[in-house]
C-alpha cells in the first residue's frame, strides 16, 4: 500500500499531462456512447438492474434541472398586499377599521319599513309565564298582581323605582346589565360596549318597554369608542345589535352588530 | 378749553415699514380715523405700485381691520411717538373656496395614497395601493393615463418643477419617472433602496432648469440622489440611524432630512457632506417644511401673468430665482419639523444648529406641517383632531382650528394663502378661512379616511384621495 499521496504530490510538482483536459473532455463525450453500448448488450437481470438505476439517475437529473430553472426565474407574481396605507402610517400599527357604515339614508329607510336583516331571523317566543314570576303579596299573601322578571333586563340610567308597595314589575338588581359584548361582523372583533336601550324584544312590546333582554332581542349600543364615522364626518354614536346568546343562562350578553 | 378739537380728527405721526423692517417713504401725519382702504391707497402710492395691490396693516402686532384708531385704542397712546405701521403684501389674486364635489373618479383598485397637481395646475396624478400611477385630465375630469410598472404600493409621487416629469416611488424601494403627456416610463427603473421610500424631492428649478436630480429618502436610513436622465444613483447619503421620514431639497444647495432617530440633518447637496445635525426632538421626526417649499414646488409657474412656458429657459429661471429671493428676503430659509413628541421646532438651518423656538400645544403627534405660500403662517395637522396655526416668523401661536372628529392627516394651502383645506380620518375635508380663523366649508363625500389632499396652484381645484379608492375633485 502507498504510504503517501504520491500521485497528488507529483501532480503538484510537475502538473498534469499537457493534453489532460482534452483527453478528459473526449472521454466524457464518449461516455454516453459507451453507456448505450452497455445498455444494448446487457441481457436479463443485469439489464433490469441497469435500467432501474439509469431511470433513477434520470429522475434526479430532471429534478435538479427544474430546481435550477426555478432559482433563475425570479418570482414575478408576488401578491401585492391589500390595505395600502400612506407612508406616514406605515410604521404605526394602525388597527384595521371597518368600512364606514352604510350610509344613513338607506338605514333610515330600512328602519321605517321595520324590516331588519338580522343574524337570527327566527326567535323563539317567550311566554309571559316564563319571563314573569307571580309574586304573592298582601298580608295573607292572597294578592297576586306583582310580577318579578326572571330574565336579564336593561334599566336606564335615570330610572327611579316606584314605592315598593305599588311596584308591579320587579326587575332584580342581580339581573340588570349595563354592557354587552358586541361583535363587529366585518372586523371579526368583539368589544365590550355600554348598552343605550332595548330597541325591540320580538316576543312582546311589553318586554321591550320593560327592557327584557332575551335571545334575538335588538339592543342599541354605544359604539362611539370604535370611532366609526358617517359619510358626513360625524362620529357614529348608537348602533343596533342583536343578542345571540341566552343571557339569563350565561351571565353575559353577547350580540352581533347590525351593519 | 375749546370744543373745536372735538370735531377735528386727532392726528398721528406714522411711517410704513415692511415685514423685514425697512422703512418705506417718509413719516406722515395721518388722521386717526384713517381706514383700511385709505391706508392701502397711501401704501400703494408710496411703494409706487403700478396697480392696486391689497395689503394687511399691523400696529404693534394688532391688525388694522377698520380704522387706525380702533387698532390703537387698547394701547396707551403717546401722540409724540412715531407709530410704525407694518404692511404685508397680499396675493393680488383671490382663490375662491371650494364648495362642492364636481366629480369622484373611480379607477384605482386600492386606496389612493398620494395625490398631486402638477406645478402649472394642468395635470393631476395619483399613486395608489394597486401599484399604478394614474394621470387624470382635470378639465374633463376623466382618466388620462394608467401607468403600470411598480410591483408594490406606490407610496409617493412628486412632480418635477418644470412639469415635464413625474417621479413615483413604491414600497419595494424603486423609483420610476413618467412622462405626463404619453403616460410612458422615461428611462429605466431606479433600484437601490433596500426598503420602502418615504419621500421624494426634486432639485430646485432656479438651480437647474433641466430638473435632472431627484432625492429620495427611505426606510433603510439612506438618502439617495438620482440622475433621472441616465437613471442611476449618483450619491448615497447615509448617516441616519433609523428610517428617514422626509427629505427636502432646499433652495440654497442644502438637503434637509428628518429621521426616526430624532434628528434632522442638513447635507450639502453637491457632495453629500453633513453640514449640521439639528437635535432637539424627543421622538421620531415625522415631517419637515420649508418656507420656500411652495415656490420650489411650483418652479417658474406664475398664477397671475404668463405661465413662463417659453422654450427659452433663462427667463423662467430668473423669475423662479427672484420669487425664491423674495420669500427668503425677510428671514432666510426657515425649516420647521413636526414630531411624535407632540411638538414642532422652528430652525434656521443655514446658520444655526440651535432651534429658534419650540412650538408646543398639540396633544398628539404632529403628522403634517406646511408653510403658507407667502411664508407667513404655519399650519400643523395633528392626530389630536386639530389644526394649529402659528406665526411663521416668530413661532407664536395664533389659534387652533377644531372641527374634525378624528386624526387630521394632511393640510394644503390655497395659492393666495387665504384659505386652507385639511383632510382627516373622519372622511371629510374642511376648508378653513385663515382671515377669520373659522371653518369656511365642510366637505363630506368620501366613504372612508382621506389620505392625501392637494390644492392646485391655479387655485381652482382641490383633489383628494383616500381609503375609499376614489379620487375626488372639489371646485367652487
Amino acid at each position: 500500500m502507498p504510504q503517501n499521496e504520491y500521485v497528488e504530490r507529483h501532480r503538484k510538482l510537475y502538473g498534469r499531462r499537457l493534453d489532460y483536459e482534452e483527453r478528459k473532455r473526449k472521454k466524457e463525450a464518449r461516455e454516453p456512447h459507451k453507456r448505450a453500448q452497455v445498455a444494448r448488450s446487457l441481457r436479463g437481470i443485469k439489464a433490469k438492474i441497469f435500467n432501474k438505476e439509469r431511470r433513477n439517475e434520470k429522475i434526479q437529473m430532471k429534478k435538479k434541472i427544474k430546481a435550477h430553472e426555478e432559482k433563475k426565474t425570479k418570482k414575478t407574481t408576488e401578491k401585492v398586499a391589500e390595505g395600502a396605507i400612506p407612508t406616514y402610517l406605515l410604521d404605526r400599527d394602525v388597527q384595521s377599521r371597518a368600512k364606514v357604515l352604510s350610509n344613513m339614508i338607506k338605514q333610515k329607510r330600512k328602519e321605517k319599513a321595520g324590516k331588519w336583516d338580522v343574524p337570527i331571523p327566527k326567535v323563539r317566543a317567550q311566554a309571559d309565564a316564563e319571563v314573569l314570576k307571580v309574586v304573592k303579596s298582601g298580608k295573607s299573601k292572597r294578592k297576586a298582581w306583582k310580577r318579578m322578571v326572571t330574565k336579564v333586563t336593561f334599566v336606564g340610567e335615570g330610572f327611579t323605582r316606584k314605592p315598593p308597595k305599588f311596584e308591579r314589575f320587579i326587575r332584580p338588581m342581580a339581573l340588570r346589565f349595563k354592557k354587552a359584548h358586541v361583535t363587529h361582523p366585518e372586523l371579526k372583533a368583539t368589544f365590550y360596549l355600554p348598552i343605550i336601550g332595548v330597541k325591540k324584544n320580538p316576543s312582546s312590546p311589553m318586554f321591550t318597554s320593560l327592557g327584557v333582554i332575551t335571545k334575538g332581542t335588538v339592543i342599541e349600543i354605544n359604539i362611539s369608542e370604535l370611532g366609526l364615522v358617517t359619510q358626513a364626518g360625524k362620529v357614529v354614536w348608537g348602533k343596533y345589535a342583536q343578542v345571540t346568546n341566552n343571557p339569563e343562562n350565561d351571565g353575559c350578553i353577547n350580540a352581533v352588530l347590525l351593519v | 378749553m375749546e370744543d373745536v378739537n372735538e370735531n377735528e380728527p386727532k392726528r398721528l405721526l406714522c411711517r410704513f415699514k415692511s415685514e423685514s423692517g425697512e422703512v418705506a417713504g417718509d413719516m406722515m401725519d395721518l388722521p386717526l380715523d384713517c381706514n383700511l382702504h385709505q391706508l392701502t391707497l397711501i401704501c400703494n402710492a408710496i411703494l409706487q405700485q403700478k396697480d392696486q395691490i391689497p395689503y394687511l396693516f399691523y400696529v404693534n402686532d394688532t391688525e388694522i381691520t377698520h380704522t387706525l384708531e380702533k387698532a390703537l385704542k387698547t394701547l396707551t397712546l403717546n401722540t409724540e411717538n412715531v407709530v410704525d405701521i407694518i404692511y404685508q403684501q397680499q396675493a393680488v389674486f383671490r382663490v375662491r373656496p371650494v364648495t362642492r364635489c364636481t366629480s369622484s373618479m373611480p379607477g384605482h383598485a386600492e386606496a389612493v395614497i398620494s395625490v398631486s397637481f402638477s406645478p402649472d395646475g394642468k395635470h393631476l396624478a395619483s399613486g395608489s395601493g394597486d401599484t399604478t400611477v394614474r394621470f387624470w385630465d382635470v378639465d374633463t375630469q376623466t382618466p388620462y393615463h394608467t401607468c403600470k410598472g411598480h410591483k408594490n404600493w406606490v407610496l409617493c409621487i412628486s412632480w418635477s418643477p418644470d412639469n415635464q416629469k413625474l417621479a413615483s416611488a413604491c414600497k419595494d424601494g424603486r423609483v420610476m419617472i413618467w412622462d405626463p403627456e404619453s403616460g410612458k416610463q422615461r428611462g429605466k427603473t431606479m433600484v437601490g433602496h433596500k426598503q420602502w421610500i418615504t419621500s421624494l424631492s426634486w432639485e430646485p428649478y432656479h438651480q437647474n432648469t433641466e430638473c435632472r436630480l431627484l432625492a429620495s429618502s427611505s426606510k433603510d436610513g439612506d438618502v439617495r440622489i438620482w440622475d433621472t436622465v441616465v437613471c442611476n444613483c449618483i450619491l448615497t447619503i447615509s448617516g441616519h440611524l433609523k428610517s428617514v421620514t422626509v427629505v427636502k431639497w432646499g433652495g440654497s444647495g442644502l438637503i434637509y432630512s428628518a429621521s426616526q432617530d430624532r434628528t434632522v440633518k442638513v447635507w450639502r447637496a453637491k457632495d453629500g457632506v453633513l453640514c449640521r445635525t439639528l437635535e432637539g426632538h424627543a421622538h421620531w421626526v415625522n415631517t419637515l417644511a420649508l418656507n420656500t417649499d411652495y415656490v420650489l414646488k411650483i418652479g417658474a409657474f406664475d398664477p397671475v401673468a404668463d405661465s413662463n412656458t417659453s422654450t427659452d429657459k433663462k427667463k423662467p429661471q430668473d423669475f423662479a430665482l427672484k420669487r425664491y429671493r423674495d420669500v427668503i428676503a425677510a428671514t432666510g430659509e426657515r425649516l420647521v419639523s413636526g414630531s411624535d413628541d407632540f411638538t414642532l421646532y422652528l430652525w434656521d438651518p443655514e446658520k444655526d444648529k440651535k432651534p429658534i423656538t419650540r412650538l408646543t400645544g398639540h396633544q398628539q403627534l404632529v403628522n403634517d406641517v406646511k408653510f403658507s405660500p407667502d411664508g407667513r403662517i404655519l399650519a400643523s395637522a395633528s392626530f389630536d383632531k386639530s389644526v394649529k396655526l402659528w406665526e411663521a416668523k416668530s413661532g407664536k401661536f395664533i389659534c387652533t382650528l377644531r372641527g374634525h372628529v378624528q386624526a387630521v392627516y394632511m393640510v394644503a394651502f390655497s395659492a393666495d394663502s387665504r384659505l386652507m383645506v385639511s383632510g382627516s380620518a373622519d372622511s371629510t375635508l374642511k376648508v378653513w378661512n385663515l382671515k377669520t380663523k373659522k371653518l369656511e366649508f365642510d366637505l363630506p363625500g368620501h366613504g372612508d379616511e382621506v389620505y392625501a389632499v392637494d390644492w392646485s396652484t391655479d387655485g381652482l381645484r382641490v383633489a383628494s384621495g383616500g381609503k375609499d379608492k376614489v379620487l375626488k375633485l372639489w371646485q367652487n
